[in-house]
């Protein structure tokens, strides 16, 4: 079906996301290659000085990009197992069936950065209730101000939060799966580990690699949680890329030079989302 | 089935409840609390550990000058924004969807594909760095700290996931449907609004619900680019997250900030039993 028509669905939509874009996006581009900052503001043209220098003489960018990979592969490995669990378990019968899965939606639907602060009073590490159960032991970890511990904390919240995402999908996906191939491999005589392996877990790749890249996409943004919970802190044990951009930008005012950490921070992530959507599908798609 | 293996599923989905309603339970707590109960370490049943205070919640009603945090206003701005950039989104990235589902685009090697990638695309980009361009382009409009400045913000925010979620939908709603519609003597313009649209509603309360999400939820750019005029409910919140926190009032208003999705939540369980969200989210 076509008709010349066709653009008056289109275009609407894509110039008004075109208008408020292009402008931003341009104007970060050409930012970044001046050296606009709170001493000199203004457009001057300094060509490739910020991209230099964020190669050669900026570790603290690349180490905060390392913290980020670590703290998103792991977060969504980790709310990929355990929501695609909870998806399984509350698939078929299981009493409460509708109470559970109301349940385990409702983190997402919260918002991030004020869950976050209530998070940040429940690890408080002298009045929160965490610490006052591992009192009873004569412990008092530092949730928030030790290098080890305050990743986890962020790792823990993030889970908490976004799990359900991941758990939505996949239970959307698993209604949806034909009955089928579930009466052929209870003729065949599986298990429900077999059945597992050779049925569900095949009929779900799709949905999972969706599922996945989604949910890392969002994860690379990792900010909201950062800056309540720990400031990056301590020392920048906790920084990831989206704050360490921020406090160049917003906190000591280099717009040129925090304009070329993103558009540097832009195309690595670009790159990295199309080599592990490949991955993935390698992974997952058997026969391939 | 085992004796074992649901023992194992019970307590596993038991858990997992007991540590998504922690944080809930504990701010409900803090929230009748007052200065004494606070400071002198965790305390945890009302009467018995602590003495129970309306204080919180009453702080939530008092302007800043009477020692309140006067949240009805963030709140109601928050509302504001959320429907209308959800609202916006919605409606042309329906139009837009239903276009890139139904016709062939070919504007050099631009296909149907690289455009809804484009549109799905927006959500890569993290909000600090559109947050300085967007700063200095509404500050030259005059629309910093203003509604509708946030609100085309968030319409950029929130269209792309409107885009991702009914170009699915639309693809499998069947093109027999148009066809029909078009043979019987209907115009493109009245086939789409007549015919395809009142079957995609449940596509479309799918794609607002997500809308509403991660509008309601946004912090970043509510907190760079407003300042006094206009203040959105999470900035208000965060505010309160300083060196002298007040627990019982910070409880209180992050309850009251969560309570509206969480009715999204038991509409998005109805949806999911009765099977009509499968078919919109895959």
């Amino acid at each position: 079906m076509n008709f010349k028509h066709k653009y008056m669905f289109l275009l609407p939509g894509l110039l008004v996301l075109l208008a408020i874009l292009i402008f931003p996006i341009g104007f970060t581009v050409r930012l970044s290659l001046s050296s606009w900052d709170s001493f000199y503001p203004g457009l001057d043209f300094i060509g490739l000085e910020n991209y230099i220098r964020l190669f050669t003489d900026d570790s603290r960018f690349w180490e905060a990009f390392g913290r980020l990979s670590l703290l998103s592969l792991t977060t969504v490995f980790l709310q990929y197992i355990i929501g695609f669990s909870l998806a399984l378990l509350v698939w078929k019968e299981i009493r409460f069936q509708r109470l559970f899965r109301v349940l385990f939606l409702i983190p997402m639907m919260t918002t991030p950065v004020i869950m976050t602060v209530v998070w940040r009073t429940f690890f408080n590490e002298s009045l929160g209730p965490v610490n006052d159960f591992f009192n009873l032991f004569g412990m008092q970890p530092l949730w928030l101000s030790s290098e080890i511990l305050s990743k986890f904390t962020v790792v823990l919240v993030e889970v908490w939060q976004w799990t359900p995402f991941m758990f939505l999908l996949l239970l959307a996906g698993l209604l949806s799966l034909p009955k089928e191939p579930y009466l052929a491999a209870s003729i065949d005589g599986a298990g429900p580990v077999r059945t597992f392996v050779y049925v569900t877990f095949p009929l779900m790749a799709p949905i999972s690699i969706g599922a996945i890249i989604i949910r890392l996409i969002e994860a690379s943004k990792i900010m909201d949680t950062v800056y309540v919970l720990t400031s990056g802190g301590p020392g920048t044990s906790t920084e990831t890329s989206s704050f360490y951009i921020f406090i160049k930008g917003l906190r000591e005012f280099q717009f040129g030079y925090s304009a070329a950490l993103s558009i540097t921070y832009l195309v690595v992530m670009i790159i990295s989302f199309t080599v592990i959507a490949k991955i993935l599908v390698k992974m997952m798609v058997r026969g391939e | 089935m085992s004796l074992f293996y649901s023992t194992l599923k019970y307590l596993v989905v038991t858990l997992w409840s007991i540590f998504v309603i922690a944080p809930f339970l504990w701010a409900l707590t803090t929230s009748f609390k007052d200065f004494q109960s606070v400071t002198n370490g965790a305390t945890y049943i009302p009467w018995v550990d602590f003495e129970p205070t309306l204080d919180g919640w009453r702080s939530l009603f008092k302007s800043p000058a009477q020692g309140g945090v006067a949240i009805v206003e963030p709140f109601f701005n928050s509302v504001i924004v959320t429907a209308a950039g959800s609202g916006i989104s919605i409606i042309l990235g329906t139009l837009a969807a239903y276009s890139l589902s139904r016709f062939t685009f070919r504007v050099g090697p631009i296909r149907n594909g690289d455009i809804t990638f484009f549109f799905i695309s927006q959500r890569i980009m993290p909000p600090v760095v559109l947050s300085i361009p967007f700063f200095i382009m509404l500050g030259k409009l005059g629309l910093l700290d203003t509604l509708f400045g946030l609100i085309l913000v968030y319409v950029v925010l929130l269209m792309p996931i409107a885009v991702w979620i009914m170009v699915d939908f639309f693809n499998k709603v069947p093109i027999e449907i148009d066809e029909t519609a078009l043979i019987d003597g209907c115009n493109p313009y009245q086939a789409f609004f007549k015919v395809v649209l009142p079957n995609s509603v449940p596509g479309i309360i799918v794609a607002g619900m997500f809308c509403m999400i991660f509008g309601w939820t946004d912090f970043f750019f509510a907190f760079i680019l407003t300042f006094t005029e206009v203040q959105l409910l999470p900035v208000a919140i965060v505010a309160l997250n300083s060196s002298i926190t007040p627990w019982w009032s910070l409880s209180a208003a992050a309850l009251v900030s969560v309570a509206p999705l969480v009715v999204v939540a038991f509409i998005v369980e109805r949806y999911l039993s009765k099977g009509n969200l499968s078919g919109a989210l895959k």
